[in-house]
C-alpha cells in the first residue's frame, strides 16, 4: 500500500531568520503509482462515490486543511 | 453539441461571509491551471490527437467545464453581496475598480486569463503530459486553497474538485499508456 503523503527535512541554517519549518510535507495522490486501472477495484456505493469525486477506493485521497478538524484518511 | 443541465456536479455550500476566499478562488477560475484553461486545452487538442484518446479529452474537458461553475458559484456567492468596503478589505479593491462585483477570468494576482496558458503541440505524447501536469498542478492549487481556508462547507467542494483531479490525471497517464502500446503484443491482466 503507498502513502499519500511524503515527507522530507529542508536544510535549517543558524541565521534563518523566521522558526525554521524542519519537516515538510507533500502529496502523493494514487495516480501516481496505478499506471493502468487493474479490472475488480473496490467499489463506493453510489451515494458515496457522488460525495467522494470517485467510483474507486483505491482512488480516495482527501485533502483536509489544517482549520479543519476531519482528520485525513477518514471515510466518507 | 452539449447538452445542459441545469444543476452543479457538486452542491456548492458556502457558510462563511468570507470575500477574501474569493479572491483565492479566482485563481481557479482564470488562473494557469485553473478550470478554464483546462476545458478550452483539452477540448481544443482532442481535434488532432489518436482517436482512441478523442473521448476521453471530450470527456474531461467537459467536465471542467462543470467545475468552471462550481468556483464561479463559490466566488459569486461569497462577493454579491460584499460592499465597495468589503471588496477592498478583501484586497479585491482593484478587482472591484474594474468589474464591480462581476466575475471575471483572472488569476489570485488580478492577471487576465491568457491562451498562452494552453497548448496544443499537435504531438501526442507532448500534449498528454502537458495535460498531467494541468492536473496535478491542480490538485496542487486545491490544496493551497483548501489550506487557506476554514470554511468546511466549501473545502468540501473543493476537496470534491481535487479528488476530481486525481482521476482525470489517472485517466490521462493510461491515455499515453494506450498511445504507446506496440501493435501487437498480448496484453495480460
Ligand atoms: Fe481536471
Amino acid at each position: 500500500m503507498n502513502t499519500p503523503r511524503k515527507t522530507w527535512h529542508p536544510y535549517v541554517s543558524p541565521f534563518d531568520p523566521c522558526k525554521p519549518i524542519t519537516v515538510k510535507t507533500y502529496s502523493t495522490p494514487p495516480n501516481l503509482y496505478m499506471g493502468f486501472q487493474p479490472p475488480g477495484l473496490e467499489q463506493f456505493t453510489p451515494m458515496q462515490a457522488l460525495r467522494t469525486g470517485t467510483l474507486w477506493k483505491a482512488f480516495y485521497d482527501p485533502w483536509y486543511s489544517p482549520y479543519e478538524k476531519a482528520r485525513e484518511g477518514q471515510q466518507p | 453539441m452539449w447538452v445542459y443541465e441545469k444543476k452543479l456536479q457538486y452542491p456548492v455550500r458556502v457558510s462563511s461571509c468570507n470575500p477574501k476566499l474569493a479572491k483565492f478562488l479566482i485563481e481557479q477560475y482564470g488562473g494557469a491551471d485553473g478550470e478554464l484553461a483546462a476545458a478550452l486545452r483539452y477540448l481544443n487538442q482532442r481535434y488532432s490527437i489518436p482517436d482512441k484518446v478523442i473521448g476521453l479529452l471530450t470527456d474531461i474537458g467537459t467536465e471542467e467545464f462543470a467545475h468552471l461553475e462550481m468556483i464561479a458559484t463559490m466566488v459569486y456567492k461569497l462577493t454579491k453581496d460584499a460592499t465597495p468596503d468589503q471588496m477592498k478589505a478583501a484586497g479585491l479593491d482593484a478587482h472591484y475598480a474594474n468589474h464591480d462585483n462581476a466575475l471575471f477570468y483572472h488569476n489570485a494576482g488580478g492577471v487576465p486569463w491568457t491562451a498562452t496558458y494552453i497548448q496544443a503541440k499537435g504531438d501526442p505524447i507532448a500534449d498528454l503530459y502537458e495535460d498531467i501536469a494541468a492536473e496535478e498542478k491542480a490538485r496542487a492549487t486545491y490544496q493551497w486553497i483548501i489550506n487557506m481556508s476554514d470554511d468546511p462547507d466549501l473545502n468540501d467542494g473543493l476537496r470534491f474538485l481535487r479528488e476530481r483531479e486525481i482521476i482525470h490525471s489517472q485517466r490521462f497517464r493510461e491515455a499515453v499508456e494506450i498511445l504507446k502500446e506496440e501493435r501487437d503484443k498480448k496484453k495480460f491482466f
